[in-house]
């Protein structure tokens, strides 16, 4: 009851947090979208250096998130951005790199050989083959990496508040330490709200973004 | 016009070198179909993508329409030979118009002039336009699937199509139905085609010329008569198998060995017309104890007979060119 008034009588400060998550989350995924997605794709070339890319992102992914802010403080201090959105936003793009990248990479080395076999002898370009043919076959599988980076992300930015980076995590970490259970419980909430809600968005994105004739092998 | 000209393709291994095609040296004039047979192995499908510049030659030379296609920018050069694989390789998330449109749409036509051609193409190939225009992939049949994929190597109008196992992985009689339409297709469009295959009863039927290849070298290059009349070697022999003889029947007409005579009516007993092959009078012979069989018109009058003696004569003696 008491968490129920302290929702309604901040509602417009848990909008804001909840902007804050999103913009975090958005322009970290964004970016890594922008990366990953080109990577996942050279690396199809080479196995040995694709090992190597996936080795490097699968550690990555292992550092702690309170461990990643903390190397990133000293190093971001030189520009005197130690503190706040600019470390959130790379740690979270630096941790949504694997899912990426790996998604790319398998669903283009999926795709049957005969079609890049046809495309060639049809006398499609590297590059024409990449957008007409591999991209859209690949696509449902590169979106189900975006959606676990962005799942994944909302919750390393959650931690981010320590780190003054605003955000939803911001009324946990308040809560704890002012033993607050309300701000506990809202913060919480709202976090596994928009988790859910972030991922059933990219689900029906996926969906739609699915090529047609493709439709009937992915659901 | 196509001419292969001494092509070797080798590949280096862990245990030293591989020639997968040896030395081959072979020429398909226009508008003929050359089947390259023999086992899995044997260099037959390396020697057709070396045509397209899938695979590069390590030695020999291919000319297409006297032009050597070494100085021919290989993605140009596929976007002018049609291609069709086993697998058919139709683009699942295309459909069938779009899937037919990509060499058009590569080669900058419009979306109203390649849709067009689609359902020109799938008119020729008798399926129903408005049905399967807009369909996707994995909405057709195994046949239709594979008459969409002769549509799209057809779809500019090529003059030369590489056909690699094309119908192999279709069931039997959607095969037989696949070959014939095929054929009659290819009676008015007279494209160059070289088609792979490691079926004889498939080279028989679809050739005017069969190359055998064997662990990578020409074995015998000619017509499929000839092959089956005169195999040049105990290799060539025992791939077209002992019962080639049966299979050269399919490539005589009855009018070939027929003796020309008038009247007759009235007389019973088994009839051919003119136009059958030879298969179906020697089924009849096997069937009937006799020693001729009438041939017929199509109003049903006797135009001639054929005898066992002068199909023995045939089959013994000479070749048919």
């Amino acid at each position: 009851m008491e968490t129920l008034s302290f929702v309604l009588h901040n509602l417009p400060a848990i909008g804001e947090r909840t902007l804050e998550h999103i913009s975090i989350v958005g322009v970290a995924v964004g970016i890594a979208i922008l990366t990953g997605v080109p990577i996942g794709i050279a690396i199809t070339q080479s196995q040995r250096i694709a090992d190597t890319v996936l080795y490097i992102g699968s550690i990555v992914i292992t550092i702690p998130s309170i461990a990643l802010f903390g190397v990133l403080i000293p190093i971001l201090s030189k520009i005197g951005h130690g503190i706040g959105w600019l470390p959130a936003v790379i740690a979270a793009m630096l941790y949504a790199q694997l899912p990426i990248i790996r998604n790319t990479y398998t669903a283009i080395r999926n795709v049957d050989p005969a079609l890049r076999s046809a495309a060639i002898g049809m006398g499609m370009s590297a590059v024409q083959r990449l957008v007409r043919v591999e991209i859209p076959i690949a696509l449902p599988v590169i979106l189900a990496g975006v959606r676990i980076a962005v799942v994944l992300n909302i919750g390393v930015t959650a931690i981010a508040a320590y780190i003054g980076a605003g955000g939803l995590g911001t009324f946990i970490s308040r809560g704890i330490s002012q033993t607050d259970i309300r701000q506990l419980i809202t913060g919480a909430l709202s976090l596994g709200l928009l988790a859910i809600a972030a991922d059933y968005a990219l689900l029906r994105l996926q969906r739609r973004l699915t090529p047609k004739g493709l439709a009937v092998q992915t659901e | 016009m196509i001419r292969l000209q001494g092509l070797s393709r080798r590949y280096s291994t862990a245990r030293g070198t591989v020639t997968a095609v040896d030395d081959v040296t072979l020429e398909v004039t226009d508008g003929e179909t050359c089947v390259l047979l023999g086992p899995s192995g044997c260099g037959k499908t390396t020697t057709l993508r070396m045509i397209n510049r899938l695979v590069l030659p390590s030695s020999g030379k291919i000319f297409i329409a006297g032009r050597d296609t070494d100085g021919i920018d290989p993605v140009e050069l596929r976007r002018g030979i049609g291609y069709v694989i086993q697998q058919i390789g139709l683009f699942p998330n295309m459909t069938v118009a779009e899937n037919i449109g990509v060499v058009p749409r590569l080669l900058g036509w419009s979306t109203a002039r390649s849709r067009r051609r689609a359902e020109e193409l799938l008119a020729l190939l008798a399926l129903e336009p408005a049905q399967f225009l807009d369909r996707y992939p994995n909405e057709l049949s195994g046949g239709q699937a594979q008459r969409i994929g002769v549509a799209r190597a057809l779809a500019v109008d090529p003059p030369v199509l590489l056909m690699d196992e094309p119908f192999a992985a279709l069931d039997p009689i959607n095969r037989e139905v696949i070959q014939d339409e095929f054929l009659r297709m290819q009676q008015t469009l007279r494209k160059t085609i070289l088609f792979v295959s490691h079926d004889i009863d498939e080279a028989v039927k679809m050739a005017d010329r069969i190359a055998i290849f064997r662990a990578g070298r020409l074995a015998q290059f000619g017509p499929p008569d000839e092959l089956l009349a005169r195999p040049a070697d105990d290799f060539v022999a025992s791939f077209v198998g002992r019962d080639r003889t049966l299979k050269r029947l399919r490539l005589i007409r009855v009018r070939e060995v027929m003796v020309p005579a008038a009247g007759g009516e009235g007389v019973s007993g088994p009839s051919v017309s003119a136009d059958d092959d030879l298969r179906r009078v020697a089924s009849l012979f096997l069937e009937h104890d006799v020693e001729t069989i009438r041939c017929i018109d199509d109003t049903g009058r006797a135009i001639g007979q054929v005898s066992r003696a002068a199909v023995a004569a045939r089959l013994g003696s000479e070749v048919v060119g």
